[in-house]
Formats: structure tokens, C-alpha cells, sequence
């Protein structure tokens, strides 16, 4: 530590920490506009300008290392004239245009001008201009001409987003921020540029101009898509979500948040809002009243209870839902004499069940991801499944960590890989074996995988977990999907404790942690999700559930509805279920309810909803527990979902319920597909029912339409060429997909996006698939 | 593409620095692309990135910042005026009104048959023999006079 003054304060520092860092500690405000703590250091808009004794001029304090006995003054003379001068210079080509500017009232340039400039100028000649780019359907650069060149966007694309696509072009007067060639900026993470931008060059397109920001109500929430569950900040104007911010939280989402978590609130006000209970009578659809819809429904269930039995009953919820909801769901069910509830949808290996210690997890603090020095990601679209867990793994391989992919797709993650092995799926098993039995070899333990020839790859990955000292194993949602997940599990899992490594679960959706937490899964007579469709019910209840996009086998779940006896909706939004159900609940989304999220990492994260329910939409923990009453289940007196939060949480710690111990899986490393195998990704804005509905999210090249892609040795193979209309089939169904080539995936397989309408007539996410020329 | 010549030239710069960071050559493979197609377009841009595996965005900073690389064609020969403090104290606008006359052309634009185009320049750290110009970023001229520049011009026609 070193000891230095700044306005006679003696601090402590450590050493090779700046002026301002130390400055920040003590509470000492430096004004600054390129410093940003998570950026590297530009020192190019000089604002900083301190006075360190002894020495003959102003320094900037964001690159000046603090130094034993050092006496820094921030507000003498000389650092107050050089504060001010930078200021003049700063605004000369900064237009004065703060009234009509979208920044205006939340703009650091504004607020330090305030404070450190001068009240008028003296500049009288012509300003600069900078004609706006086009740089895609998030972020604007209409005003360009405000830019004051702090660099911090293109710092952010090379050093978080892992990504250039900014730089500054030109020089000196003539310097602008510009993308290669008016490109789009595609970067999953590119909002934060909006939020890093000190002035207003970089606005929000989808938000501008609809608010003022002191007009907006900041409410904080909790994100309801992928596992990490990031800490937001909702704001509100006149009960209408009108744009979302992160709130800082070191722990889970630093100070970023993804471009879904970011811009998906859109969705929430979409026109397909659900605002009244339906019924269908005679093939149409009636508005009625709360109590006539929740009566429909209980009778309903009671009646095919009583007729055909409980366990015709099914409930299928997605991992989206809140806890006290999907608590309340398989409480009710329970209530009901039916186990069938289950919420892991896009699963279709459940032979982990009843062999797994407790629910399983990331295995670690999300934080901690940030601190390994290996890693094995098997199965995982990484960026786009979980864009900020993979900027984590990003920021420790730049600081020296190894990491090493086992895929059935070599998608760039924007980070250098130490190790690559892209396989088949039906290769995973096999390929994970090699990786143990290397690794058994190594460290001269014993497995029982006699007939597995260990690839020179699968040595280097083995070579490479067992030289760190911390490593991860982590499985992504790719894996957990997989026909063979509980293999795969159990083979990382063997890997992760021969290797010392930690083993965890990248969650795919917020509660993914809180669906086992909440019971929501079926017991050993109950049916889980694949078996609910397999052998069709005559009654389904869905909660937030799209059956043709959520689930694993779209076919089959649109199968079992057509030919369910009723079928209850409980969605925000009007969907397909028009077509099949039988009631439509309205239900609010996560921005109108009260609930809880259980993140990847096992963190219990409690929200309150943040504006009224849209039209008589209803929180669905409100709407189950009057089911509850009115099906005379008992144990359903809750008054607020902190009640039933509460409940949940009551018997034990919830570090006690994650475990992702699992024993007693056999496995067979040998097998193989012939033919051609489907290779299945959950597009980035299709995971979920609120994303789905954004519409800026839907103009960017991540939500493109699926296509058909091939390695180029496989389209020769089946005779077609890029850009030829292919028909795809499984089972019953097939649709017509633009041929792509991609050579980054294996041969003999063909990549095609699930959870989206226009693929939605195929079947399983895995498995045989055909093509052939349309 | 970049043309073979250009690869084994590029090929030979990257000796000199560590295998893993090769975009050290940046500044020589722009280099090499303009003393061959006398330009720079966004598409080789894209060529020298992909080669040196940068992002296109940081070759076009490089090759916007530095006023020796031309963006579009600047004909046979490019005349590269300084018009910095020095050679303007001696005459610089002059100089550059002159040339504009003379081949009637202004300031970034070629004639039109192709053979000359004239750019403004920054200080060529010969401010002793101010006004300067250079002839293809190749050779220094000082000491400008109307009869100088016409000497010059005539021998370049020539060739």
C-alpha cells in the first residue's frame, strides 16, 4: 500500500492504482469523461487535471500511478484553471442544443460543465459538424456532432464486448466514432455504449424522444431471461415501462446488461398484450369476467379429474416464471392428485431424475468465473445463450485463463480458445469420455471406458484443465438439452472432480434454479415434460408457456393440444393457444407482479412489480391461489407472494437445495447416428414470451430469419448449394429454409434454430432430420 | 484479395515482430497496397484485416489518421503540399493557388487525364527549405518557385 495525500487526506492506496481510483476511495470527486473503472486507461479528454505538488504542471489523474508521499490538490489553482480551460476547449465544438438533446438532465458533459465550466464562451466561430451513421437498430448516432472523442465506445467493443466495431476515424479536428463502412454494430452487449456515452451522441433509437429523464420513475427489478438474472433498473412513466437500465451489482452483472435484458421491455407493450379472460365457446373466442373464466377452469379440471382421472391433468410452465408462481402451479396440481408438472421444457433426457443430490447450479459465484484460470464449456452457444457469464470467461482469458470448447458448433465466442473440438451430437458422449479417460490416464486413475481411443485434442483439453489450479467445468444449455444430458453430466462431472475443478450448470433461464426449488418438477409416479407430451393428456394447464416455440419437441406439443380435451392458457400475450385452448388468463408479465427469481448461482432475487397490471391482467400467483380455493385444495390462504416466497423458502437454506451431484448414470461412450443429424439453437430473442415481442431486438441480425446451415462438404454431399431453398423434415412436418454454408459445424449434420414460428412445424431439437432441394 | 506480391511482402514485415502480434505490419501492408494500386479502398482495408487478424474498424483508423495514405485515387503522380506554419509564413498558399491554376484542379481532386493529383500535407520536418512539397510521398521538393514547379511538372509529364 502506498500513502499519499489528496486535499490533505491521507489515504492509502495500492500501488500501481491511479490518482482518480484513489481519489474515488477517499470520496474525492475528479470530474472525467474518458476514465471509465471497467475500460482501460485513454487519458484523452484531459479532464482530470489535478495538481500534484512538485510538479511544474496539471497531470491527469485517470494516468498518473500514485507514489509514495504524493500530495495531490484537486481544487487548487492550478487544478481549477486547468479544469475550466479543458471545459472551454470541450464545449467549443459541443452543441449547445441541451433542450432538444435526449441526454439532456442525465449528461455527465452537462452536469461537470455545471460544475467546472465557465458560464459563457468565448468562442464565436462556426462549430464542427459530424453527419450521423447508421449503425443499426439499438443504438443511434443522429447527433453525432457531440461526440467529444472520450473513446469510451470503442474501448468497451474491444476490451467487453471482445468485439471493434467502433473506432475513430480520421484525425484531429476531423476525428469521428464511426463503424468499418456504415456496418451495423451487432455486438450482443452493444446498448452499454448507450449508458457509457457521457454526452449524447450515443442515445437509445427505441427509446428516444418518448421521455424526459427526469420524467421517468426508476424502479428496480430483476431480469426475467437467462440465468443470471441481472440486476435492472426499470423506468417508469405513467404506468408504461418506457426504457431499461442495469443497476450496478458487482456480483452479478457488473455495471453491463445484455441487449435482451436491455431492450426486450418492448415486448411488455406490445399490441399482442392479453388484457381480458377468454373463453372459447362454439369456435369463438368471448371477453368474460375474472370469476366466469376461473370458474370455466375448475370445473373443467374437476370434471376430466373425475372422469378420466387426476393424473389426466398436466402442467407445463416455463423456467421463466416466477418462483411463488411455479410453487403455487405444482401445489395446486398436487392439490389436484396429479404429479404431472414439470418446467424444464426444452429437456428431453430426464434419467438424471432421482439421481441428481439437489437442484442443480453453476456451481460457484457467478463472480467467481471472473477468478478461473481453466475452463471446459461443453455444449454451449455461449455468447448468445448467456452474453455476460461469456464476457466474464472473456475478461479471464485476457488475463491469462485457458479455454477450452466442446461444441457441436464453432461459433466465435470473441475470445481465444485454447482448445476446439466441434463433434456431432451424438459425438458429445464419446468425445467427453476421451476427455476423462485422458485425464484418468494423466492423474493414473481408473475408468471404466475401455473401448474409447482418445483423440490428440481431447488430450490437449485434458492437459490443459489439469495444469490450472482453478478450474470450471460448466455445461451449457446445449447440453442440458441433449438426448444424452445426464451422460454428459455425470462424464463433466467425473472430469470436473479428477481435475479438482468446480462443475456447474450454465441456467437457461432466470429460475431455472427456482422451478427445482419451488418443487416443480414431477416426483417418481408424476410425468415429466417429454412424457406430457409423448403420451398426450386430456387436460393441460400452461403457465406462460408457447408449446410451439418453448418446448423440445414442438410437433408433439402442438399434437397434444390439438387433441387435449381443454386446454387452460396463462399468458401475458394472445399466441397460438388461440387456435387450441380453451381459456385464456391474462396474466402479468414480470414488470406487474411481485415474485422471486432464483439465478444461476443460487442467489434468491425478490422484485416488486413496477407499474399496475395492463387492463385486468392479474399476477398469476394471485390467479393460481384463487384456483387453489376455488378447486378446494387446501393451504391456499396466502395474502402476498412474500407468503408463498416464504413457504418456499422456509425449510432449510437454499445453499442446502443446490447440489449437482449425481450418481449411479451408466455410460455408453460408443454410439452414432447415421444420416444427417439436426443441430438445434435457441436464437437469442426467441427464448422467451417478452423477447419474442420486442420489436427493435427483431430488426437486428440476431433475430434474422432461421435458415438451414450446412459445412460445405455436407451440402455437396446432398447436392445443394448456398442460398438454394431446401426443404427440411422431421416426422410429419417439414418447412422450406434458405440454405447457408457454415463451415464451422460438423459434417454430416444441419443447424436449425428452434423456438421460432418458422421451424416451429419440426420436431425434436435433436436427432434425424432430412433434407432435400425444395 | 490482396495480390501474391503484396502477401510475401507483408509476409516478410511480419518477421520482425512476435508471431502474436502481427498487426504491427498494419502500417507497411497499407503501405504495400497503395505503391501498387496507387490507393486504398475500404476492400483492401477488409483484405489487410482478415490477413492480419484485426477488426477492419482498427486498419480503417490507421489508414484515416495518416495523411500519406491515399482514400480514392489521387492520380500518376500525387503533388502533397504542407501547408503548415512554417511553409505558409513562406508562401505555402501561393505555392498550392499556383499549381491549382496551373493544372486546374483544387485540392484533393486529379486532372483529367490521371497524371497529377494534389493534396494538402502536414509539416515534412523540412521546414528549412519551406515551401515544401512531395511528388508520390517519394521525393521532397524546397524551395517552391513558380519555375521550380513548372520545371518539375514538366519532367514528370515527361516520364
Amino acid at each position: 500500500m502506498i500513502k499519499i495525500e489528496i486535499d490533505g487526506k491521507l489515504i492509502e492506496a495500492p500501488r500501481g492504482s491511479m490518482v482518480i481510483q484513489a481519489a474515488q476511495q477517499a470520496g474525492v470527486y475528479i470530474p472525467h469523461f474518458c476514465y471509465h473503472k471497467k475500460l482501460s486507461i485513454a487519458a484523452s479528454c484531459r479532464m482530470c487535471l489535478v495538481e500534484v505538488e512538485k510538479v511544474p504542471k496539471p497531470l491527469p489523474a485517470c494516468a498518473t500511478p500514485v507514489a509514495d508521499g504524493m500530495k495531490v490538490h484537486t481544487h487548487s489553482e492550478m487544478a481549477v484553471t486547468a479544469q475550466r480551460g479543458v471545459m472551454e476547449f470541450l464545449l467549443i465544438n459541443h452543441p449547445l442544443d441541451c433542450p432538444i438533446c435526449d441526454q439532456g438532465g442525465e449528461c455527465q458533459l452537462q452536469d461537470v460543465a455545471m460544475g467546472y465550466g465557465g458560464g459563457d464562451s468565448r468562442y464565436e466561430e462556426e462549430k464542427r459538424v459530424v453527419s450521423a451513421k447508421d449503425i443499426g437498430e439499438l443504438v443511434s448516432t443522429q447527433e453525432m456532432s457531440r461526440c467529444i472523442q472520450c473513446t469510451r465506445c470503442v474501448r468497451f467493443g474491444q476490451e467487453i464486448a471482445g468485439i471493434m466495431e467502433l473506432g475513430m476515424a480520421y484525425r484531429s479536428e476531423n476525428a469521428q466514432i464511426m463503424s468499418f463502412v456504415n456496418s451495423a454494430v451487432t455486438s450482443e452487449l452493444s446498448g452499454n455504449m448507450i449508458d457509457l456515452c457521457p454526452v449524447g451522441a450515443l442515445t437509445s433509437k427505441p427509446f428516444r424522444y418518448t421521455a424526459r429523464s427526469w420524467e421517468l420513475s426508476r424502479r428496480k427489478s430483476v431480469s426475467p431471461h437467462d440465468g443470471l438474472g441481472a440486476t435492472l433498473a426499470v423506468h417508469v412513466k405513467n404506468n408504461k415501462v418506457m426504457r431499461v437500465t442495469p443497476v450496478e451489482n458487482e456480483a452479478i452483472n457488473e455495471c453491463w446488461i445484455s441487449d435482451k435484458d436491455r431492450f426486450s421491455y418492448e415486448g411488455l407493450n406490445s399490441a399482442q398484450r392479453l388484457t381480458k379472460p377468454m373463453i372459447k365457446q362454439g369456435g369463438k373466442w368471448l371477453e368474460v369476467e375474472w370469476q366466469a373464466a376461473l370458474e370455466y377452469v375448475a370445473n373443467g379440471l374437476r370434471q376430466v379429474a373425475n372422469s378420466a382421472g387426476a393424473d389426466q391433468i398436466a402442467a407445463l410452465a416455463t423456467p421463466h416464471s416466477t418462483l411463488e408462481e411455479l410453487a403455487l402451479l405444482q401445489k395446486l396440481m398436487r392439490g389436484l392428485g396429479s404429479n404431472n408438472v414439470d418446467f424444464r421444457l426444452r429437456q428431453t433426457d430426464f434419467s438424471a431424475d432421482g439421481k441428481q443430490a439437489g437442484a442443480p447450479w453453476l456451481g460457484m459465484p457467478i463472480a467467481d468465473l471472473s477468478t478461473r484460470d481453466r475452463f471446459l464449456v461443453v455444449g454451449s452457444f455461449l455468447r448468445k445463450d448467456h452474453p455476460l457469464l461469456a464476457q466474464r470467461i472473456r475478461q479471464a482469458v485476457k488475463k491469462g485463463a485457458q479455454a477450452n470448447i466442446v461444441h457441436s458448433s464453432g461459433d466465435d465466442l470473441l475470445m481465444p480458445i485454447a482448445n476446439r473440438i466441434v463433434i456431432a451430437p451424438s459425438q458429445l458422449v464419446n468425445t467427453l469420455a476421451q476427455i476423462l479417460k485422458a485425464v484418468a490416464t494423466e492423474k493414473s486413475a481408473s475408468v471404466d471406458l475401455a473401448d474409447v481411443a482418445v483423440s490428440e485434442s481431447a488430450q490437449s483439453i485434458a492437459r490443459s484443465l489439469i495444469s490450472g489450479e482453478r478450474s470450471a467445468v460448466l455445461l451449457g444449455n446445449f447440453a442440458q438439452q441433449h438426448p444424452q444430458a445426464a451422460q454428459i453430466a455425470a462424464l463433466a462431472q467425473q472430469i470436473a472432480e479428477l481435475t479438482g475443478a468446480k462443475f456447474g450448470y450454465l441456467g437457461e433461464a432466470t429460475n431455472s434454479v427456482g422451478g427445482y426449488v419451488a418443487g416443480a418438477i414431477p416426483s417418481a409416479q408424476g410425468m415429466n415434460a417429454a412424457q406430457m407430451l409423448a403420451t398426450p393428456r386430456k387436460a393441460y394447464v400452461l403457465l406462460n408457456v408457447e408449446p410451439e416455440l418453448d418446448m423440445h419437441n414442438p410437433q408433439q406439443a402442438m399434437a397434444a393440444m390439438a387433441a387435449a380435451d381443454m386446454v387452460v392458457a396463462l399468458s401475458a400475450f394472445k399466441h397460438q393457444a388461440m387456435e387450441y385452448a380453451d381459456v385464456l388468463l391474462p396474466i402479468a408479465p414480470f414488470t406487474e407482479t411481485s415474485g422471486t427469481f432464483v439465478n444461476t448461482e443460487g442467489r434468491v432475487q425478490s422484485f416488486k412489480g413496477v407499474v399496475k397490471p395492463l387492463g385486468d391482467a392479474r399476477p398469476s400467483w394471485k390467479v393460481l391461489r384463487v384456483l387453489g380455493n376455488l378447486l378446494n385444495v387446501s393451504g391456499f390462504d396466502y395474502n402476498t407472494s412474500e407468503a408463498v416466497r416464504d413457504e418456499v423458502l422456509a425449510n432449510g437454506d437454499i445453499a442446502d437445495k443446490l447440489n449437482n451431484q449425481l450418481t449411479g448414470v451408466a455410460i455408453q461412450a460408443a454410439t452414432g447416428v447415421a444420416g444427417l443429424e439436426r443441430i438445434s439453437d435457441v436464437p437469442i430473442y426467441s427464448t422467451d414470451a417478452v423477447v419474442r415481442r420486442a420489436v427493435a431486438l427483431h430488426k437486428t441480425p440476431d433475430a434474422a430469419a432461421p435458415c438451414a446451415m450446412f459445412h460445405t462438404q455436407t451440402m455437396q454431399q446432398l447436392g445443394i448449394a448456398a442460398g438454394d431453398a431446401v426443404k427440411v423434415t422431421q416426422g410429419a412436418g417439414s418447412v422450406v429454409l434458405t440454405a447457408v454454408a457454415d463451415d464451422r459445424l460438423p459434417v454430416a449434420t444441419v443447424r436449425v434454430a428452434a423456438g421460432h414460428a418458422a421451424t416451429a412445424p419440426l420436431g425434436a431439437m435433436f436427432g434425424a432430420i432430412s433434407v432435400e432441394r425444395a | 484479395m490482396l495480390s501474391e506480391h503484396i502477401q510475401q511482402q507483408i509476409q516478410r514485415e511480419l518477421i520482425k515482430y512476435p508471431a502474436e502480434q502481427k498487426q504491427s505490419a498494419v502500417m507497411s501492408a497499407l503501405r504495400f497496397v497503395q505503391d501498387e494500386k496507387g490507393w486504398i479502398s475500404t476492400d483492401d482495408m477488409a483484405d489487410i484485416a482478415a490477413y492480419l487478424g484485426m477488426a477492419p474498424m482498427a486498419v480503417h483508423e490507421v489508414a484515416t489518421f495518416y495523411h500519406m495514405y491515399n482514400l480514392k485515387p489521387m492520380g500518376k503522380h500525387t503533388l502533397t503540399v504542407c501547408t503548415n506554419l512554417s511553409c505558409t509564413l513562406c508562401g505555402a498558399l501561393d505555392t498550392v493557388k499556383y499549381i491549382e491554376t496551373k493544372l486546374g484542379i483544387g485540392m484533393g481532386e486529379v486532372t483529367a487525364d490521371g497524371k497529377f493529383g494534389l493534396r494538402e500535407g502536414e509539416c515534412m520536418g523540412a521546414c528549412i527549405d519551406a515551401p515544401l512539397m512531395t511528388l508520390s510521398n517519394r521525393k521532397l521538393c524546397g524551395r517552391l518557385t513558380p519555375e521550380k514547379i513548372d520545371q518539375i511538372l514538366a519532367e514528370l509529364d515527361k516520364s
